[in-house]
């Protein structure tokens, strides 16, 4: 099992949802993040004096995914979050070593 | 204070002013409060919530009787109205005379208030509890009455609805009352941005809507003044927001809600004190002016290395001023069959000019030494600043014990409720951080 996390442009949080959707994930998990990469920032002016805004609103997308499904999984992610233009974001995969449904109990693949 | 017999067209129309203008504070509430940070927005609500508690009190035991009172002097109503005393509503007035004191009381309300902007994010609110309703007695009242039927008054100068006794005064008290407390903690390399501006536009749209009770309100009767009045607050506001969004849009490269905003307030502000003396063309003149002068006056404290947070000097002190003085040039008496001074362009000279000037020098001595002393006394007593913690942290939690937006039951919960309840009890220490 491998952990799928993506960074991306809030407004692409549609498209990926239904992405993912689409490729089979019956699960994610978003969170609303702020960070910077190569984009940088920008700057609000308020009367008259400027502040630097560094850390960009940001979406994180988690999903868990079985180690078959991570590369259809990352292309779904990398396809429909992309605009070619800088700021798109990352995705990275990590591994997994449980993962258990509370409701149930079941633990591993099964609870996924 | 004298008043006639009782006309129900002139005390509905004040009885509804004094309501608009009491929702000015909230407004001012809002406006001051999006501007400072997250972390300090219940204190500043607070602080203008405070005014609406005590003043009001304040006003009805003594402060109406030594700002509106007979028994004194020209500079000192005396205390012969203390607790309203003999003013009733079965006497040949009607009610009219305690209706007026009640419209009073409103601004007696927000003019402490407007100075909370200027010591934001660093003073003491027990230091502020005690402030405020000392500053009415010692500052407020005095100047109200030098303004109106004393001393100031009977020269000629003129002030219809408070540019010089509220504006000015309030101002002058902000710059010293910054001056005493001191900068914030990391001002100005560390950037203190507002934490919403919409916020913001809602209490500038109350501020707005309120402001024509006490501006057209201040002819205190349903008559032409008031529609003149009226008119000039619509119109002068308006172009001053126009002023500064386009200067900051020149300036700066954006038209911002905050300069649109801003620029409405300074426009009020500065009309205040014309709005019944002069007519609708020279309004709009007072209006840009306002927002134009104002939008460079509040960089003035980056330069002059005082931390007037959210710029009450620059809007109220600078813009009460304009509209003050620009009375000297505009006052128009044939335009309201009145019986006041002309301004420079309607044949009456200098004079009025000067007798403009003088009454803001002495509102700006008076406020400006009383207004110190005041804060030495507390400062040398019960302090006036917050320590360094609670700066950093923010003064909501640690002088009011509440947070502007938690996400509720997630982290929070009461002390002594078990785990597996709904909410986990946190320490101060959660919240605070």
């Amino acid at each position: 099992m491998k952990l799928v996390t993506a960074v991306i442009k809030p407004f692409k949080l549609d498209d990926v949802k239904n992405a993912l959707k689409a490729a089979g994930v019956v699960g994610i998990t978003v969170s609303e993040v702020r960070g910077f990469g190569r984009q940088g920032g920008h700057t609000e002016t308020y009367r008259g004096t400027e502040y630097q805004v560094d850390f960009l609103p940001k979406v994180k997308v988690e999903v868990i995914a079985e180690d078959g499904e991570v590369p259809a999984v990352v292309e779904a992610i990398e396809k429909s979050a992309r605009t070619d233009k800088i700021g798109d974001g990352k995705v990275w995969v990590t591994p997994v070593d449980e993962v258990v449904r509370i409701r149930t109990g079941e633990r591993g693949v099964d609870a996924v | 204070m004298k008043v006639g017999h009782m006309d129900s067209g002139d005390a509905a129309w004040v009885l509804a002013s004094a309501a608009l203008v009491l929702f000015m504070t909230p407004g001012l509430a809002f406006f001051y409060g999006g501007m400072d940070r997250s972390r300090n927005v219940l204190n500043m609500l607070m602080m203008n919530f405070w005014c609406l508690l005590i003043v009001p009190v304040v006003w009805v035991v003594i402060g109406f009787s030594i700002a509106g009172g007979d028994g004194g002097a020209s500079w000192f109503g005396g205390f012969d109205a203390a607790f309203l005393d003999g003013i009733g509503i079965t006497g040949e007035d009607g009610g009219m005379g305690l209706l007026t004191i009640a419209f009073l009381g409103m601004f007696a309300v927000i003019t402490p208030a407007l100075i909370s902007g200027a010591v934001a994010d660093r003073m003491k609110f027990s230091a502020w509890a005690i402030f405020a309703p000392v500053w009415v007695i010692l500052v407020f009242a005095p100047i109200f009455k030098w303004v109106y039927g004393g001393w100031l008054g009977q020269r000629g100068s003129l002030d219809f609805a408070g540019g010089t006794a509220i504006h000015v005064n309030a101002g002058i008290a902000a710059l010293v009352a910054v001056l005493i407390l001191g900068k914030r903690k990391g001002w100005p390399s560390e950037g203190h941005p507002p934490h919403s501006m919409p916020l913001v536009m809602i209490g500038t749209g109350i501020l707005w809507f309120g402001w024509f009770g006490f501006n057209a309100g201040s002819a205190l009767g349903a008559n032409g003044q008031a529609v003149q009045a009226f008119m000039n607050t619509f119109v002068a506001a308006a172009a001053a927001g126009l002023a500064w969004a386009i200067v900051e849009r020149i300036k700066d490269g954006h038209f911002t809600n905050l300069g649109a905003a801003s620029g409405i307030v300074a426009g009020l502000v500065a009309i205040t004190p014309a709005c019944g003396f002069v007519s609708t063309g020279p309004a709009i003149i007072i209006g840009l002016a306002a927002g134009a002068v104002c939008c460079f006056a509040v960089q003035l404290k980056f330069s002059a290395g005082y931390d007037d947070a959210l710029d009450v000097v620059g809007v109220h002190f600078v813009g009460g001023l304009v509209g003050s003085l620009l009375i000297g040039l505009f006052a128009n008496p044939e335009h309201f069959g009145g019986d006041f001074m002309e301004g420079l362009f309607y044949g009456g000279g200098l004079k009025l000019l000067g007798e403009q000037a003088l009454a803001n020098v002495a509102a700006i001595v008076w406020s400006g030494a009383v207004t110190a002393a005041i804060l030495l006394v507390l400062k040398a007593t019960v302090g006036i600043r917050v320590n360094e913690d609670v700066e950093a942290a923010g003064l909501d939690t640690a002088e009011h014990a509440e947070t502007a937006y938690n996400s509720g039951e997630v982290t929070m919960g009461r002390p002594g409720a078990g785990a597996g309840s709904a909410g986990s009890p946190v320490t101060s220490d959660v919240l605070v951080g």
